[in-house]
């Protein structure tokens, strides 16, 4: 079983990025799991959305989670939540930052205790540049797929077209656009 | 003709949206809807395929719950396939029209995603609503996850517009845990769902100028209780209508349900009784539980709550010595409803269990494995000492100091 962990603001994403994620997952015969706990369920509210994936069918329904990805979308909530919550000695952090993960860590001590399972991705900007505003979900897919080696990247991105197939060929290739900078920029 | 909807054999769907498409699968006539957290999915689809063309049917706006359940009397008594969605609140300004639906034997199909009642106000699951509908002479039928939130939609028709039946059916199905859980889901084809279905079959319809029909006509003590039995003894007889309705399913999918859904019972020397998405997380703990602590653990849950199968349980249950039975509803100064009524089961068997009530996850405060765990093994502890060990009413997961009401004065 992976669980992963993503926070976010309420209207950035996270929960269509989970579910994009389980879309894809399926399709390669895994069974996937995705919810959201909204928070007071206001646009711009902190809240959590969350993946499972396993072999066999997921029947487990509680919330509570020992994440093995903490997906963080939004830069403040590294600094205002409590990201490394419940986590495993094996947890991996992917932090959507304009910092370098040095001057990240330098300001959050929790994370510099974990600094070889740290990467950073300036989700933000990637979206901005591409999608044209800021919708950080798809990049941070894009660097999830390179940090949890989970899949190729042509094999998501192609998966993801067909996610995404309802929508104009301008919103599918600049999410494409988004991931795959993602992809290679994480680090 | 309505346009063919593109469906994978695997889609990953939350419990809305898989209710939603059962409801365009059956090609349902008319919903009358007042959306409401966390069910307006539900609704808000359908209106979209109608809007879409994807279904022969048409949505009704109305100003409140009330009015929605009138609006699907109305239609239904006219003779359409009819549905709705609610939650909570909803549920309770539906409730006086529900027993409408049910005395004028009209076979809606209402999906209810379970959501607390205020106050205080509350958006998340817990069953406050689905045990305000128990005595309103629906059927009410439990998904446990997203696909079963499915499959069940699709049998409610079956079973509510079969001929011996003509009643309502409730499909219930957890706020937020399994309405808003996209989980994998196996749709059949539209032609195949549309096929087990099959064409809605009228029965007095209001329209048939032919044959003029009262609905809703009164009856004094002279009339009243006689149409009340039969209200009962028609959702008794129900009972094997599910059952073969179920069966159908099982074969043209795989997935097999019962009214009593029993899981590890074979050996079992200590149950838990759940409702809801809660069952499945009693199995994990469970499976857990007996490989590594060797408790010989099952679990049991209604899959029909109404009818509900007092003689099913009472078996299912038959060779444990202790059991905990769960309620996901404020029980307002007394034993847990579903508790009293699983205890009766058991009062009729030879075994007597030792049986305990919990109270738990009000408002949507998460159940977890942990404590799933932690119920199980205090039943082992009471079947070990051969009497209860704690109080018989205890709550789950509260904050704050310990609450539990009433001592056992039996061994």
């Amino acid at each position: 079983m992976v669980e992963i962990r993503w926070h976010s603001r309420a209207g950035q994403g996270a929960v269509t990025g989970a579910k994009g994620l389980g879309d894809v997952v399926s399709t390669t015969g895994k069974q996937v799991q995705a919810f959201a706990l909204y928070g007071s369920a206001k646009r711009g509210a902190a809240m959590r959305a969350y993946n499972r994936i396993d072999d066999e069918q997921i029947i487990n329904h509680e919330k509570f989670m020992l994440p093995d990805y903490v997906l963080v979308i939004d830069p403040a909530l590294a600094f205002s939540d409590n990201i490394v919550e419940n986590d495993k000695e094996t947890t991996k952090y992917i932090i959507t930052t304009h910092l370098s993960k040095e001057e990240l860590m330098s300001q959050l001590p929790e994370l510099k205790e974990r600094e070889e399972r740290v990467y950073v991705v300036d989700c933000i900007k990637i979206s901005i540049d591409t999608i044209g505003r800021s919708v950080p979900n798809a990049p941070m897919l894009g660097a999830f797929v390179k940090i949890s080696g989970m899949f190729e990247l042509d094999y998501f991105l192609d998966r993801m077209k067909k996610v995404l197939s309802k929508f104009p060929q301008k919103i599918i290739d600049s999410n494409m656009d988004a991931i795959t900078i993602a992809y290679n920029e994480v680090k | 003709m309505a346009k063919k909807y593109d469906i994978n054999e695997v889609e990953v769907w939350d419990g809305n949206y898989a209710a939603s498409q059962a409801l365009r699968q059956a090609q349902v006539d008319v919903v009358a809807a007042y959306p409401i957290t966390p069910s307006t999915p539900v609704v808000e689809n359908y209106g979209n395929y109608v809007a879409n063309g994807y279904i022969d049917g048409e949505y009704v706006m109305v100003e409140s719950e009330h009015a929605a359940m009138s609006g699907c009397i109305g239609a239904a008594a006219s003779g359409g396939r009819v549905a709705t969605a609610t939650s909570s609140q909803g549920f309770a300004l539906m409730a006086e029209v529900l027993y409408q639906a049910s005395g004028m034997r009209l076979p809606i199909v209402l999906v209810v995603v379970n959501r607390a009642l205020a106050s205080p106000l509350n958006v998340r699951g817990d069953h406050a609503d689905m045990y305000l509908g128990r005595d309103s002479g629906w059927i009410q039928i439990d998904a446990f996850n997203a696909e079963e939130a499915y499959d069940l939609t699709l049998c409610a028709f079956r079973i509510g517009e079969h001929m011996s039946v003509r009643l309502p059916v409730m499909v219930h199905q957890d706020g937020f845990i399994t309405s808003h859980t996209a989980q994998n889901i196996h749709p059949l084809s539209d032609e195949a769902a549309y096929k087990f279905v099959g064409d809605y079959k009228g029965v007095d319809d209001m329209l048939d100028f032919s044959k003029p029909v009262t609905y809703g006509a009164q009856t004094e003590e002279d009339w009243h209780f006689e149409h009340k039995a039969k209200q009962h003894k028609a959702l008794m007889d129900s009972r094997t209508v599910i059952d073969g309705v179920f069966a159908e399913y099982g074969k043209l999918t795989g997935r097999n349900y019962k009214r009593v859904e029993s899981y590890m019972m074979e050996d079992a020397e200590v149950a838990v009784v759940g409702l809801g998405s809660t069952v499945e997380t009693l199995r994990v703990a469970a499976k857990q539980l007996r490989e590594e602590e060797g408790i010989k653990v099952g679990i049991v849950a209604p899959r029909c709550f109404r009818p509900f199968a007092f003689d099913e349980m009472a078996d299912a249950l038959s060779g444990v010595k202790a059991i905990a039975v769960l309620d996901r509803s404020s029980p307002g100064g007394a034993m847990g409803a579903f508790f009293n009524e699983v205890s009766a089961a058991v009062l009729s068997s030879a075994n007597r269990p030792l049986v305990t009530n919990f109270i738990y996850g009000l408002g949507g405060r998460d159940f977890s494995i942990q404590e799933a765990k932690r119920i199980i093994r205090e039943q082992k502890a009471h079947a070990d000492a051969g009497h209860i060990t704690t109080q018989i009413q205890q709550f789950s997961g509260l904050r704050g100091p310990k609450l539990g009401f009433f001592e056992a004065k039996r061994s």
